[in-house]
C-alpha cells in the first residue's frame, strides 16, 4: 500500500457513508454492551429493514461516548440527537426521531449540549463514538494511518523524535516522564534489536481509560507504536493487555490482522525498508506487571517481578534489548502530535503538563464515565460541572485519583489546576486517570484499608520492605478500623509509610502508602473518632472502643 | 544452552491437548511462550492441573519448578475446577465505594460460599476481581462470563438462587420435553 491507496480508501469510504440521509451509532463498547447495546442495534437494524429504510439511514456500532452510567447510548448524525438508556423496545420511537425528526420519548432523550460533552477536549478520544473500531476502513476515512506515511516517506527518526519532544507530552502512565527525552535514550541505545511495548496492563482499580481506547479505536494505539519503532529503529512491538479485557483483546487482534493485510504493519511499511511487526501478550492479573521491569520479566515467560533499575529498559529492557515502553494512551497522542505538529499539541494546557488528559470518572458522582480535558482544569470543574455532581444531595468528601499508588483530594483542595504537579503538591499523584469520588457515607479508614489490603496481596514479595510494610501498615489499619488500635498505632502507622515509601524497589511499594498519608494529613479526625470513640462517622466500620489503650506489637 | 526440545505425548487422550500442542508450535516451543501457553490450557480446560503443567514444562524445556511458580504467581491461573457457574463480584475501587463487600456477603449468605470456593454440589463457583474496568456500572457482577452493572443486593441473589435450583429447572425442562 502506498499513500495514494490510502488517501483512495478514506475516499471510497467517505463516499459510501455519504450515501445514507442519516446514520445512527450505537455503542458498543464494553459499558454498554453490558446493559445490552447489541439487542439494541439489531432492532433498530431491523426495524429500518421492516420499513424498508435500509437504504437511507445506517446503523453502525461505535466506540465509547463517554457516559457509561446512561447506557446504552445511541447517537444520530452529528451527534445532534443523543439518547440514552435506550432498550430494544425504544427503536421504532427512536428511528421516528431521527428520521422524521418526531420526539422521542423523554426517558431516552439526552442533551448533547450537557457540559459533560462540552465540557471535554477531545484528542485521544476523537474517535471515540465515532468510527467502527472494527473497520480499519473507518479509521483510515478519519485521517488515520496518514501520520504514519508522512513520517517514513518524509520524516528521519530524529525529526520525528523533535515533534514528540515539542509536544511536550509525558508518559500517560502515571509517573509523567517526558515521552520525547524515553524516545530520545532508546534511539541513541546501541545494538540491532530494539523493541516497543505498548503497556495495556491497566490494573488500576477505578481506571479503564486504556481498556476504552483499546475498544473504541484500537488502531490509534497501532499507528503511533509504529511510529515510535521508527524512530528509535525498533522492527518488533509488543502490547501487554490485561487478559481481563477480552473485549479489547479481541478487536486489537482484529485491527492488528486487518493492518497487516493493508501492509500497514508487516514487512516493507509502505513500500519503503521499514519493519514493523506487533504481537499480542496477554497479562495474568498481577498489578506489579504494569511496573516496566516486572512487565519485561513477564513477555518473558516468567513471574512478573521487578528489578533494580538502573539499567533502564530504554538502555537493557526486553531480552536484554534497548526498550521502549510507553502506556496506551501515550501511543494515542502520537499520531494527532505528527498531523498537527509538536507546537499544536504544547499550545493545550499548562506549562509543565501538555495536551489533554482522559479520566475514569467513577464513584459517587451523577456522571460516571470517561472524559478527555485540557490538563489545568479544575478538579471541582471535572467533578461538578462535566460529572454532574453528587447523587441524592449528599456532601463531597474527597476524590480519590491514581489508584492505590495516588491520594486523596479534600475539599479545600479542588481548586487546584489538574497536571502533574499540583496533584503532586497535595500528595496525590495523575496516575494512569481513575478518579474515584467519595461522599460523606464513605470512610477514609475504611478506603485506606482498602488500598492497603490491594497493595498488600498485589506485592510481588521480592523486596522486604514492601512485602512486609504493607501487611503491617494493613493490619495496624484493620486494627483501627475495629477500634481495637491505640494512640501509639498511629504514630507507628506514620512511621512505617516512610520507611516503606524510602526502601521499596520499585514504584508499588514506593507508593502505596500514598492512599494512608494522604487520609492520615487530611482526615485525622476520622481517624481519632474510630481510636478515641469507639465511632465511625460514615457508618461503615464497626468499631468497638476498647477500654484500655492496646499494646502496640509488629 | 538450553536442551532440545523433548517431544513427549500428552498427559491423556483428550483431543483437546491438540490445541495447546498447536499454541506451544506456533511459539516455536520457546520458553517464553509460557503464560500464552498456560492461558491456552486453562481456556480448553478450564483451569490448570499438575499434569497439565508437567506436560508444558517438559514441551518448552521449562524446569517444572519455574512452570508451578508462574502458574501460582498469577491471579488469573486457578489449579481449582471451576463451579459450573461462575460469579465474579468486581471489588474495584468505585465498586468499592459502591457496596461490592454487601454483594460479596449476600452470595456468602445464599450460597454458603465465600470467594474462591464452589458449592457442593459443583454449581457455583464465587470469586472476585481486582476491576473488570466497567466502573461506570459499578458494581458490577459477572456472571458466566457476562458482565452486569448495577448489581443490588437482592438482583445477585435471585440470580445466585437461580443458579443453585438450576439441576431442578434441568430435569424439569427435560421431562417436558419426554412428554412431547
Amino acid at each position: 500500500m502506498n499513500q495514494d491507496d490510502l488517501a483512495n480508501i478514506a475516499a471510497q469510504t467517505k463516499q459510501n457513508d455519504n450515501r445514507y440521509d442519516h446514520v445512527i451509532k450505537v455503542c458498543v463498547a464494553a459499558g454498554c454492551l453490558s446493559a445490552n447495546a447489541d439487542q439494541v442495534k439489531t432492532q433498530l437494524e431491523s426495524e429500518l429493514k421492516q420499513r424498508g429504510l435500509e437504504t437511507c439511514c445506517k446503523v453502525k456500532g461505535v466506540g465509547c461516548m463517554g457516559l457509561c452510567a446512561a447506557g446504552p447510548l445511541v447517537a444520530a448524525d452529528a451527534n445532534e440527537k443523543m439518547f440514552r438508556e435506550v432498550t430494544p423496545a425504544d427503536a421504532s420511537a427512536l428511528i421516528d426521531s431521527v428520521m422524521d425528526d418526531k420526539p422521542a420519548p423523554p426517558a431516552i432523550v439526552m442533551d448533547p449540549q450537557l457540559d459533560f460533552f462540552t465540557g471535554q477536549k477531545k484528542i485521544v478520544l476523537e474517535n471515540s463514538g465515532e468510527i467502527d473500531p472494527e473497520k480499519i476502513e473507518d479509521y483510515i476515512a478519519a485521517d488515520g494511518y496518514e501520520a504514519l506515511f508522512h513520517v517514513i516517506t518524509k520524516l528521519k527518526p530524529l525529526g520525528v523524535i523533535e515533534q514528540v519532544t515539542k509536544s511536550g507530552l509525558r508518559g500517560r502512565g502515571g509517573a509523567g516522564f517526558p515521552t520525547g527525552l524515553k524516545w530520545t535514550t532508546v534511539y541513541k541505545a546501541g545494538g540491532t534489536q530494539k523493541y516497543v511495548i505498548c503497556n495495556a496492563d491497566e490494573g488500576d482499580p477505578g481506571a479503564f481509560m486504556d481498556r476504552s481506547v483499546l475498544e473504541s479505536d484500537p488502531h490509534r494505539v497501532l499507528e503511533g507504536m509504529a511510529i515510535a519503532a521508527y524512530a528509535v529503529g525498533a522492527n518488533k512491538g509488543f502490547i501487554y493487555c490485561r487478559a481481563e479485557y477480552p473485549l479489547a483483546v479481541k478487536r486489537l487482534r482484529i485491527a492488528i490482522r486487518q493492518a497487516e493485510s493493508n501492509g500497514l504493519l508487516g514487512m516493507n511499511i509502505g513500500d519503503t525498508h521499514f519493519d514493523f511487526k506487533v504481537e499480542i501478550r496477554l497479562g495474568a492479573g498481577a498489578f506489579v506487571c504494569g511496573e516496566e521491569t516486572a512487565l519485561i520479566g513477564s513477555i518473558e515467560g516468567g513471574r512478573g517481578t521487578p528489578r533494580p533499575r538502573p539499567p533502564f529498559p530504554a538502555q537493557s529492557g526486553l531480552w536484554n534489548a534497548p526498550t521502549l515502553i510507553n502506556n496506551v494512551e501515550t501511543f494515542a497522542n502520537i499520531a494527532p502530535i505528527i498531523r498537527r505538529g509538536g507546537e499544536w499539541y504544547a499550545s493545550i494546557g499548562t506549562d509543565k503538563s501538555k495536551g489533554t488528559k482522559v479520566f475514569a470518572l467513577a464513584g459517587r458522582v451523577n456522571n460516571t464515565g470517561l472524559i478527555e480535558v485540557p490538563m489545568g482544569i479544575t478538579l471541582r470543574d471535572i467533578i461538578f460541572k462535566l460529572g454532574g455532581g453528587i447523587p441524592e444531595g449528599r456532601e463531597f468528601k474527597a476524590v480519590q485519583s491514581g489508584g492505590p499508588s495516588g491520594g486523596c483530594v479534600p475539599e479545600q483542595y479542588l481548586d487546584i489546576p489538574v497536571d502533574y504537579d499540583s496533584l503532586a503538591s497535595v500528595g496525590s499523584i495523575m496516575g494512569s486517570g481513575g478518579m474515584i469520588v467519595m461522599d460523606e457515607t464513605s470512610c477514609m479508614v475504611d478506603v485506606a484499608k482498602f488500598f492497603m489490603d490491594f497493595c498488600m496481596t498485589e506485592s510481588c514479595g521480592k523486596c522486604v520492605p514492601c512485602r512486609v510494610g504493607t501487611t503491617q501498615m494493613h493490619n495496624i489499619l484493620e486494627r483501627i478500623s475495629e477500634g481495637k488500635a491505640g494512640k501509639k498505632d498511629l504514630e507507628l502507622l506514620q512511621r512505617l509509610t516512610g520507611m516503606v515509601k524510602a526502601a521499596s524497589l520499585c514504584g508499588l511499594g514506593q507508593t502505596a502508602p500514598n492512599p494512608t498519608l494522604t487520609t492520615l494529613r487530611y482526615f485525622m479526625d476520622e481517624y481519632r473518632a474510630h481510636i478515641e470513640e469507639g465511632r465511625c462517622p460514615a457508618g461503615i466500620c464497626h468499631p468497638v472502643k476498647v477500654e484500655e489503650e492496646a499494646e502496640v506489637g509488629v | 544452552m538450553l536442551p532440545t526440545a523433548k517431544t513427549i505425548s500428552p498427559p491423556s487422550e483428550d483431543k483437546r491437548w491438540k490445541i495447546v500442542d498447536g499454541m506451544m508450535r506456533r511459539h516455536g516451543h520457546e520458553p517464553h511462550a509460557l503464560i500464552e501457553v498456560l492461558h491456552t490450557v486453562q481456556e480448553t480446560f478450564g483451569f490448570l492441573t499438575d499434569d497439565a503443567l508437567k506436560y508444558v514444562a517438559v514441551s518448552l524445556r521449562v524446569p517444572y519448578s519455574k512452570v508451578y511458580g508462574v502458574a501460582t504467581f498469577y491471579h488469573f491461573f486457578t489449579m481449582k475446577p471451576p463451579g459450573k457457574h461462575t460469579c465474579v463480584v468486581c471489588t474495584g475501587t468505585a465498586c468499592h465505594i459502591k457496596g461490592a463487600s454487601m454483594l460479596l456477603n449476600a452470595v456468602t449468605e445464599e450460597a454458603m460460599i465465600k470467594p474462591g470456593e464452589t458449592t457442593a454440589n459443583g454449581n457455583l463457583s464465587l470469586l472476585t476481581a481486582r476491576c473488570l474496568g466497567s466502573c461506570g456500572l459499578a458494581p458490577a457482577v459477572v456472571f458466566d462470563g457476562q458482565v452486569a452493572g448495577k448489581i443490588t443486593t437482592e438482583s445477585i441473589k435471585r440470580k445466585v438462587h437461580a443458579f443453585l435450583a438450576e439441576d431442578e429447572l434441568d430435569s424439569e425442562t427435560l421431562s417436558v420435553e419426554e412428554h412431547k
